[in-house]
């Protein structure tokens, strides 16, 4: 079992979430930046869609109060077990009763941790994901929160000593695909778009990153009717200022979708810290 | 039929029959499909790998004459007293008594879910009934709160907040995480709002 003694700014229980129910209104959720819990997962030898903890910006204390084996990955937050520093993408035995403490990420948004076995609060939906949008799966972390861990017998054998993960970069560039709506906008759209930088700001969470920049115009007026809307989207609503969809986002809606992240792109997409920019590409 | 790529894993379908289209699709059993969703003039497809493959047999599959020709309506047993009901009348220009009674007297098909799990638009809302949504949203419904807005007629599946009309309540369970599926309106049900006692 493992104590939250803090969950800093936010954190959640994910696995690769809820695919398959998005025409019954169900976001998918899952980590934001799946193939992080993925390593983190291999790392500790778990199935690949188990679930670990998804920390946003860092912050978190957790006792341990039976020995495991644990990892850390994503953001490149640092992190200390009984006062010991220990190093990011790799397997880390955690003595019973140990404390493990984390600082904040220099870089990135989002760290991952895994635990031999997985953490394993109750599925709702065939996933023990916390969907921010719709309220689905456990709550977010609070202090106090006991988390159970999963049976570790017949589990893969742990032996990678360290994956070789190459920090985020501190100004991404992630290549989107036009459309499917691009003919809603202006043919100087696009070009606006993979042009300056945009901001990441404030007001962005699991459900979507908001951008400030440059504003894309729109070229026929009208509403579009609600569609079907994929992880990764850059949703235009009437400001012109885009919304990049991330897990929690809603399966459907009515503003134009100009371009869409390519899947590549994505866990990168969920490592934008606001303040910080973003270039897009084709 | 239009096709559109929306990212390397997913297709947006334009069709005038999204219902026929998905389940069309769903019956297909088509490799690496992971998701299919109806919306109001389309049908979203995505897929584990690239979706180039499944563009080219899109076309090709015979779609349902009707897919709920033969299944019964849902039925959503109403009381009407909703807060919005007096306002919904004078909009309209109607009695309270024939907005209950337009609106309990038609025949809907839920077009597609969204906005939260198990909440379906519903269309068949006579048009004398085609209000406005309110200009400040409620920062809670209750769940089952039966509702109206633009085209769209619906019941909240769970609370939250909302800025359509509230003509009154039902307390059949549309969402239920126990329940397989957990949402009782699917894209195509046909429903139906009868009246019942307070």
């Amino acid at each position: 079992m493992i104590e939250v003694l803090r969950s800093g700014p936010l954190a959640t229980v994910q696995d690769l979430g809820r695919p398959g129910l998005a025409h019954l209104g169900v976001p998918r959720s899952g980590a934001a930046d799946a193939p992080s819990l993925r390593l983190a997962n291999r790392l500790v030898g778990n199935p690949e869609g188990a679930a670990g903890i998804e920390f946003t910006f860092g912050g978190g204390a957790l006792r341990f109060h039976r020995a495991a084996w644990m990892a850390v990955t994503g953001a490149p937050v640092p992190f200390a077990v009984d006062g010991r520093g220990q190093g990011a993408n790799a397997p880390c035995r955690v003595p019973a009763g140990a404390v493990l403490e984390m600082g904040a990420p220099p870089h990135g948004l989002r760290s991952y941790l895994a635990v031999r076995g997985g953490v394993a609060p109750d599925a709702v939906l065939g996933s023990r994901s916390t969907d921010l949008l719709s309220g689905l799966g456990p709550a977010p972390l609070t202090p106090g929160d006991r988390l159970p861990v999963g049976a570790t017998e017949g589990l893969a054998a742990i032996n990678v000593d360290v994956a070789p993960v190459p920090p985020p970069p501190d100004e991404p560039v992630l290549r989107l695909l036009p459309g499917p709506r691009d003919d809603w906008f202006t043919r100087d759209a696009l070009r606006v778009l993979t042009g300056a930088p945009y901001e990441v700001t404030a007001d962005s969470n699991r459900v979507g990153v908001r951008l400030d920049g440059a504003r894309l115009e729109r070229a026929r007026d009208g509403e579009l009717g609600s569609e079907g809307m994929v992880t990764g989207a850059l949703q235009v609503p009437p400001s012109g200022l885009p919304i990049l969809f991330l897990a929690d986002h809603p399966t459907t809606g009515g503003y134009p979708v100009i371009a869409v992240l390519t899947a590549a792109a994505i866990p990168s997409a969920a490592q934008l810290r606001p303040g910080r920019r973003v270039r897009f590409t084709l | 039929m239009r096709i559109r790529r929306a990212g390397d894993r997913g297709l947006l379908i334009e069709t005038d029959a999204p219902h026929r289209l998905n389940a069309a699709v769903r019956a297909a059993g088509l490799p690496g499909v992971v998701d299919v969703v109806p919306g109001e003039r389309t049908v979203l497809v995505t897929t584990a790998g690239d979706p180039g493959r499944l563009a080219g047999l899109l076309p090709g599959l015979p779609l349902p004459d009707d897919d709920a020709g033969d299944a019964a309506p849902v039925e959503i047993p109403v009381v009407y007293d909703g807060a919005d009901l007096a306002e919904v009348a004078e909009l309209a220009g109607l009695t309270v008594g024939e907005v209950v009674a337009l609106h309990g007297g038609a025949d809907y098909t839920v077009a597609y879910l969204g906005f939260s799990p198990g909440f379906g638009y519903l269309t068949g809302l006579p048009e004398r009934l085609h209000v406005p949504r309110r200009e400040s949203p409620r920062t809670a419904v209750p769940a089952g709160s039966v509702a109206i807005a633009g085209p769209y007629a619906a019941v909240y599946p769970s609370r939250s907040p909302g800025g359509w009309r509230l003509l009154g309540r039902s307390d059949l369970p549309l969402w239920d995480v126990a329940r397989t599926p957990p949402s009782l309106l699917q894209p195509g049900t046909r429903v139906r709002f009868v009246e019942a006692g307070p």
